[in-house]
């Protein structure tokens, strides 16, 4: 066991730190909008999905007639990341507008608005699953449940090699895009006016009011930007994978969250590590105990966390402290 | 909301309940055995044809309906009077169902023994899972039972001896306790083919739990969990233990869950870890949420509607989770509340959220609430 783990070590890292980048843009999503709103927004798994569909439609269209490689593969990848990033943060608007805008008019609880977020989970996989998939890639009706599978598009060759070290190109790109992803929000968040919103919202919505900052709109940004890096997530989860369905958000979305609360909900650098650390977990995890004991690992190791920092590895900081 | 309700329903709601407190004890009892002889006579063909015409009714009423009821009134403990919102509850109703099947196949235990047992056995679970967790608070305690429910499911799965995926076939039956038979019905002969003895049992074990949890509610208890649920730290500086009540409650929740499973799996013959997916413990969420948390004779109202709906508009086949989730936004922005809330819960919830708290960014709106009566700080 612990050899194969030697063997394996690696390998596993590399997989690790390119699902680790995936998990930690989703987590952004969830993180924005827990920070802002207090909300586990169940249905960002959905946004997720949707992008997925998008990229995958996109990339189907254009038609791709042999895998691409170097800069046209990177111009493609921007394209899809592009495309599912509009239509993703544009689904999460709608989302907001639709499922929990009236809720936070009526003051419900977070209680009333994490069903409605469910419910809202199970409309879109539903959707995408009876209408939307089958007609998008011209299926039968019963088709849309299966998985979609893109063209061939990516020229897989490896990026680095040093002895054991091997990076393959599309893993290597996954790191980066969600590092250069995370570095760029970061500053936004940090340096703009409607970041400087999203804090003030996050602190205190009350007093964030006083000082004119108009919550809806921060809300509706909130939800643009983590719908958006759920895009950029999608289009990097299709280069990685090549195919996707209308159930895919939904593992990926409770691990993504698991990320979130891991590096500390609420806090944008926290995503990122929670991220990489639960992908890495992941592999290590499999290598050792077997791939059928992964997500078991992965759920242990936070509840491990969480006894002994109760809020995450970086803390809550987008926010105010809470009891 | 503030705590007068404008709505028609609301009224009637208020009105019913006005009557109830005032009623005298024969009144009560009297209304106490309508219900019963309702639920008793609830099997029968002519009722069936309303409510399902599509599928076999006294099947319908054992499961999902009566099982998501018995569910339900256990989530509620939980997530309706000690606040705590479990996301993995599904798994307690897994551990009794698996205590019934490897049991009840591997070592000949008959079907009451393992009642008892897995109702304990789920006990424990649920003292294991919330003794390292229940001083995580509020959404933190979430995800961690949400991966617990996925942890079981998973250790099913890959474990040989239950079976793995394939999970257990060939589960026995309760041993029948007489042949006595009333109009054409033998409530106590477990078979095959007729599922109302069946519901009969899950009628009989609702109706005890429906006592214990009302019992409960009004006893110290069931004042430290409102306590807790409603400010934490106050009642832990007024000297409420609020982590051992804390897992009382899940304590208690969690046997009732397994209880459920136990009778559950005491009917279906073959289990596998697939019939308990996290969409379990949402949909019973929802259906706490749904009635009313925190008001038993809601939440049983709010587990039927959501056994019941689908079954009922299985004409519909794909579209029913669909409309199942169209449905539940819609009654959610209609009724954020839920259907029949407790008047301690409303009050809770106009003012603070009771337990599970308001949405961050929601009272401080500027356009939030043009009835000052909402308006108020959420804090």
């Amino acid at each position: 066991m612990f050899s194969n783990f030697v063997n394996q070590f690696w390998p596993a890292t590399v997989d690790g730190l390119s699902l680790g980048a995936i998990y930690a843009l989703v987590a952004l999503g969830y993180t924005m909008v827990y920070g802002v709103l207090r909300l586990i927004n169940f249905a960002h798994s959905e946004i997720f999905m949707i992008g997925t569909v998008a990229a995958l439609f996109t990339v189907t269209k254009i038609g791709v007639s042999a895998p691409l490689a170097g800069f046209s593969l990177l111009g493609m990848l921007v394209l899809l990341a592009v495309v599912s990033a509009v239509v993703s943060g544009g689904a999460a608007v709608v989302l907001e507008y639709v499922a929990y805008r009236p809720l936070r008019r009526r003051g419900a609880s977070r209680l009333a608005a994490l069903i409605s977020a469910i419910g809202a989970s199970l409309f879109l996989q539903q959707l995408f699953a009876l209408t939307v998939i089958p007609r998008l890639f011209d299926r039968p009706q019963e088709g849309g449940r299966l998985p979609v599978q893109s063209p061939n598009w990516v020229e897989r060759s490896d990026a680095i090699s040093i002895g054991d070290f091997v990076v393959r190109n599309d893993k290597l790109l996954i790191v980066i895009a969600a590092v250069l992803m995370m570095l760029g929000l970061d500053q936004f968040v940090r340096r703009t006016k409607l970041g400087r919103g999203i804090r003030a919202t996050a602190q205190d919505p009350e007093t964030a009011v006083l000082m004119g900052v108009n919550i809806d709109r921060i809300v509706t940004a909130t939800f643009a930007i983590g719908g958006a890096m759920a895009g950029v997530a999608a289009a990097l989860y299709l280069m990685r994978f090549e195919s996707t369905n209308y159930f895919v958000g939904f593992l990926l979305g409770i691990k993504a969250f698991t990320a979130a609360v891991l590096g500390g909900i609420g806090n944008l650098r926290g995503a990122l590590v929670g991220g990489f650390l639960l992908g890495l977990i992941e592999l290590y995890g499999s290598v050792l105990f077997g791939s059928e004991w992964r997500d078991v690992v992965a759920f242990s190791v936070l509840v491990l966390v969480l006894m002994f920092r109760p809020s995450g590895i970086l803390g809550e900081s987008l926010q105010r402290a809470r009891a | 909301m503030s705590s007068k309700v404008g709505n028609p329903v609301g009224r009637a709601v208020d009105r019913t309940r006005d009557l109830w407190a005032e009623a005298p004890r024969w009144a009560r009892w009297v209304v106490y055995l309508v219900l019963i002889v309702g639920a008793v006579l609830l099997p029968s063909r002519a009722i069936g044809s309303i409510m399902t015409p599509d599928s076999d009714w006294p099947t319908v009423l054992f499961y999902p309906i009566g099982v998501y009821i018995l569910l339900a009134i256990g989530l509620n403990v939980v997530v309706g009077q000690a606040g705590l919102l479990d996301l993995g509850y599904v798994a307690f109703f897994a551990v009794g169902g698996y205590m019934m099947a490897v049991l009840g196949t591997r070592w000949g235990w008959s079907f009451w023994e393992i009642l008892v047992l897995g109702t304990m056995a789920a006990a424990l679970s649920g003292v294991l899972l919330g003794a390292p967790t229940l001083r995580l608070r509020g959404d933190y305690l979430a995800i961690v039972t949400l991966g617990f429910g996925e942890i079981v499911r998973k250790v099913a799965e890959n474990t040989d001896y239950i079976g793995g995926p394939r999970g257990i076939a060939g589960i026995p039956h309760p041993p029948n306790l007489s042949r006595f038979e009333i109009f054409g019905v033998r409530p106590l002969r477990y078979g095959v083919l007729d599922p109302r003895p069946y519901y009969y049992l899950l009628l009989v074990l609702i109706v005890l739990v429906i006592v214990f949890a009302k019992r409960l509610e009004n006893s110290r208890v069931g004042r430290s969990w409102a306590a807790i649920r409603e400010d934490e730290d106050a009642a832990e500086l007024m000297g409420v233990p609020t982590f051992r009540f804390k897992l009382a409650a899940f304590a208690i929740g969690a046997s009732i869950g397994g209880a459920t499973g136990v009778v559950w799996a005491g009917k279906v013959i073959s289990i596998i870890p697939n019939n308990f997916p996290f969409i379990l413990s949402a949909t019973i969420l929802a259906a706490v949420v749904l009635g009313g948390s925190g008001n038993i004779p809601g939440v049983m109202f709010g587990a039927f509607l959501i056994a019941w709906l689908p079954e009922r508009f299985r004409g519909l086949q794909d579209y029913r989770v669909l409309s199942f989730g169209a449905v539940l936004v819609l009654m959610m922005i209609l009724r954020p509340e839920g259907i029949l809330p407790s008047r301690r819960r409303r009050a809770e919830l106009a003012e603070g959220g009771g337990g599970s708290g308001h949405l961050g960014a929601e009272g401080a709106a500027p356009a939030a609430s043009p009835d000052p009566g909402t308006a108020v700080a959420t804090r």
